[in-house]
């Protein structure tokens, strides 16, 4: 039985990495275990938990601020959040239903591993969000970055860098996130046909209208284009309408009913419409909307890609794929001639451990990348290998 | 004297200046190095105007290839640089040092590609801020982050001191408006960071690199988000009694779930003042103002405004002026936007830059006052309230060194005042030189030694802008880094 560290306090979890490092022992962190098929596989010594590290510690709502422990449950945030008519902008996808996990999605995975859905678009991802910190590097010191305000340049931004290291660069024991006050309306708009270049096209020039829409997702396998905008109840009317009249050379576009735009987005955010796929490869590929089609055409041209769909107007692509090595090599490539990048979200652990889960980088860039991993965990004790295989 | 120091300069270097100009010229290409004192003045300072050291020479290169090429002479040579955007620093982010060269991008400023259905562009670092909407705006679009010096401004020092302005309170600063950026190292390597797409794989080193103060290379070419312009938009002016009543009603309009696209305060001085300069019909007669800016359609508009004039009402405000057509929104406008013009026709002036929660602005606008009072100086007030981003504009004359160092102890018991209340010292402009000796107040000696460590992991010999940000003593560099 693997020995779990589950530290009460932040001085606690101090003193578990500090004495890890004196041991030469290496540590896997975990928090609600959700999300526990992302990134490669972690061979550790020990298992380091947040699940003892609880509790909202700052929410002030006229100043669309929390703060709270990084084991804190997600469930008890946004909780406390809908009290205030408020949310987390970024609406971040619960991984629960591509794993199969069971337990509570933690605020701390959110940062670390920078998790986001749909409102991407509009509001930015986690990392946007993000606006503090609190975490114990690698060498067992508790440190701070960012704050409580969101306008803050003051030294060096480790809230960013920490934002989606997924743990190698530190425990992330407190997080501090910028709030948006929760949407007064929401509307969804559907058009029915479209191929994957038209549909991309749609949602672009929905995108860059002036009606500032909330998300804009394509799903081939339900000939579905959806376009959603939240605004107060007249504004979101009148939006409606003219979002309907831009559509117009696309199709016929009409409005979705409350309760099938709730489903239809969280199955958007969720990947709902791969979940349950056969495919051993599940993808996540981050492109420019203009190349998404081409790419996926290319991809099953090549008998690569079996299924797919979009988000973010096109600049998330979900897809799946079976799992021998050329193919992945293949897919790879063409995601950073595409100048965008796929990891590998699902697949079997043996896969995980011998592919390139993350895109492989300019070997620069990796070096780069080395360097700032060994100033925040020296003797690399954190999460080794999550990312790559050589950190 | 609390004057801000700056490094001793290194003799060797000093005495080297010779050869060090004539592999310089090997390198830079033809009318890009700088070296007659005449032309290097215009490069010794930027907009924090108080303190200026002669650099041994300015390269103003044309390719990041050649960028590459002089960093590399440094690296190889030990030579320290000084990145330079358009020099409009508030917090000496620019400011040379004698032993140092400038490498400035101001030749780099081309527009490379406008890309309107992904909504992004591709500039050239050395462009200016307000050049990027001006290329898109016939199209509707905009480039969100607005810094008031956005007609000089330059993106690739937006990057470096990740600058906000009015309207970030809605669309963000630099770093949720940027998607990818050409770096380079001090080793001359060229790096891509981010790209085109939303998000970018690895670690986010180009979240780490905006607002790193030209500390971890330079930049010479950006990928920036663009964002549709809204229908209209429409500022509302309140007057209030009180600063308190006008920070109280900040809070509420929050509170009741709007987020305006710019909530800007100016207390009674800083009325004044700009209402001497610009004629924008400001009341004359009240505490506090504040500016505040709805966007939408013209039903939307009202619709808004009428909900936030409800709330200001029920917090008193004593003059209410909702524009009603766009010579009045230039005029409302117009005022705010002269504020640090204005204020320097009054006297000189320095601006802090603190955040604080909106919760505690009251407070803090009261002590502030209390504080700049008690050197026997003025100060006038001009913020962004919405975030809480306060700009104390405390007017001393630069003519009187006593009168400087009663200005700049002010301002520092100001920013410490910040960063007691919860907040931190620089919400927009950056640490530089002006604030590097306070940030033992907002960090910790641990804090501070993992920041260095990062940054050595780019710059271990501290050649890239060394006497910013960091306090000089206590250093850490290449043996550091994984220690």
């Amino acid at each position: 039985m693997m020995q779990v560290l589950a530290p009460e306090t932040e001085a606690q979890a101090c003193e578990a990495i500090a004495s890890a490092r004196a041991d030469k022992r290496t540590l896997e962190i975990v928090g609600g275990g959700t999300r526990s098929g992302l990134g490669r596989p972690v061979r550790a010594d020990s298992v380091l938990s947040t699940q003892s590290l609880r509790g909202i510690t700052l929410y002030e709502p006229a100043e669309l601020v929390v703060s709270a422990w990084a084991g804190t449950p997600l469930r008890e945030i946004e909780t406390l959040l809908a009290g205030k008519q408020q949310i987390l902008p970024f609406e971040p996808m619960d991984h629960r239903a591509i794993y199969g996990t069971q337990g509570e999605p933690t605020i701390g995975a959110l940062a670390a591993c920078n998790i986001s859905g749909p409102r991407r678009v509009r509001s930015g991802a986690a990392r946007d969000s993000l606006i503090g910190l609190r975490f114990v590097n690698g060498r067992g010191e508790a440190v701070k970055s960012g704050g409580r305000v969101m306008k803050n340049v003051t030294g060096l931004d480790l809230v960013k860098l920490s934002c989606g290291a997924h743990g190698t660069l530190g425990l992330l024991t407190e997080v501090t996130f910028k709030l948006s006050p929760a949407p007064r309306g929401s509307g969804t708009l559907i058009i029915e046909g479209l191929n994957d270049a038209r549909a991309i096209a749609a949602m672009s020039m929905a995108l860059g209208s002036p009606f500032e829409l909330s998300a804009a997702a394509h799903i081939p396998s339900q000939k579905r284009t959806l376009l959603r905008i939240e605004q107060a109840p007249d504004s979101l009317a009148y939006r409606m309408e003219a979002l309907t009249g831009l559509a117009k050379p696309f199709g016929p576009a009409r409005r979705l009913s409350d309760s099938e735009a709730h489903e239809a987005w969280a199955g958007v955010r969720d990947v709902a419409p791969l979940a349950n796929s056969k495919a051993p490869a599940l993808w996540r590929i981050s492109i420019a909307p203009s190349r998404a089609a081409a790419f996926v055409a290319d991809m099953a041209a090549q008998n690569i890609a079996q299924d797919h769909y979009y988000d973010w107007g096109g600049g998330l692509i979900w897809l799946t794929s079976g799992l021998d090595a050329a193919k992945v090599e293949t897919l790879q490539t063409a995601a950073a001639q595409a100048k965008g990048h796929a990891m590998l979200v699902r697949a079997s652990q043996d896969a995980r451990a011998q592919l390139h889960v993350f895109q492989p980088q300019p070997q620069a860039m990796m070096n780069l990348s080395g360097r700032v991993k060994a100033s925040m965990d020296p003797d690399a004790i954190l999460n080794p290998g999550r990312m790559y295989a050589c950190q | 004297m609390n004057e801000i120091l700056f490094p001793t300069p290194d003799g060797a270097i000093m005495d080297r200046r010779d050869a060090i100009l004539s592999e310089l010229a090997a390198i830079a290409s033809p009318g890009c190095l700088i070296v007659s004192e005449d032309e290097r003045r215009a490069f010794e300072t930027d907009a924090f105007t108080a303190y200026r050291r002669m650099p041994l020479a300015v390269v103003l290169p044309r390719t990041t290839e050649e960028v590459s090429a002089l960093l590399a002479y440094c690296h190889r040579t030990g030579l320290k640089v000084v990145p330079r955007g358009a020099g409009t620093s508030l917090a000496g982010g620019a400011i040379p040092q004698e032993d140092s060269i400038v490498i400035g991008v101001s030749k780099l400023n081309k527009i490379l590609d406008v890309n309107l259905p992904d909504r992004t562009i591709r500039v050239q670092a050395g462009v200016t801020n307000l050049s990027v909407s001006e290329a898109v705006s016939p199209d509707g679009f905009f480039y969100a982050p607005d810094p008031s010096s956005q007609l000089a401004c330059t993106i690739a020092g937006n990057i470096a001191m990740n600058s906000g302005g009015a309207h970030c309170l809605k669309y963000g600063v630099t770093t949720n408006n940027v998607l990818g950026a050409k770096i380079v190292l001090i080793t001359g390597e060229i790096i891509e960071l981010g790209g085109e797409a939303f998000d970018a794989p690895g670690l986010d080193l180009l979240g780490l690199v905006i607002g790193s103060e030209g500390q971890l290379g330079i930049v010479t070419e950006a990928t920036l988000r663009i964002v549709r312009a809204a229908e209209g938009a429409r500022p509302v002016l309140f007057g209030f009694d009180s600063s308190e009543a006008a920070g109280a009603c900040v809070a509420a309009i929050i509170g009741a779930g709007i987020v305006p696209v710019a909530m800007e305060f100016m207390d009674r001085p800083a009325i004044q003042i700009c209402e001497a300069y610009a004629k924008a019909g400001y009341p004359l007669d009240v505490e506090a103002m504040l500016i505040i800016e709805v966007e939408g359609s013209d039903a939307e508009m009202e619709a808004e405004l009428a909900r936030i004039v409800d709330i200001a009402r029920a917090h008193n405000v004593s003059v209410v002026r909702e524009s009603r057509s766009a010579m009045e929104t230039a005029s409302i406008w117009k005022g705010r936007k002269s504020a640090f013009g204005a204020t320097g026709r009054v006297a000189d002036y320095i601006c802090m830059d603190g955040t604080v929660p909106t919760g505690q602005l009251s407070y803090v606008l009261k002590r502030t006052s209390e504080i700049v009072a008690s050197y026997g100086l003025r100060v006038a007030n001009v913020f962004h309230a919405g975030d809480g981003n306060m700009h104390p504009l405390i007017l001393y004359n630069v003519n009187d060194p006593a009168d400087q160092a009663k200005a700049e102890a002010a301002g520092m018991d100001i920013l410490r005042l910040c960063v007691e209340v919860g907040g931190c010292l620089t919400g927009e402009h950056g640490v530089g030189i002006e604030k590097r000796d306070l940030m033992r107040c907002q960090f910790n000696e641990i804090d501070l030694e993992q920041q260095m460590r990062v940054r050595a992991a780019f710059d271990p010999q501290w050649l890239l802008n060394p006497a910013k940000v960091f306090p000089l003593d206590g250093r850490l560099g290449a043996n550091e880094i994984a220690a």
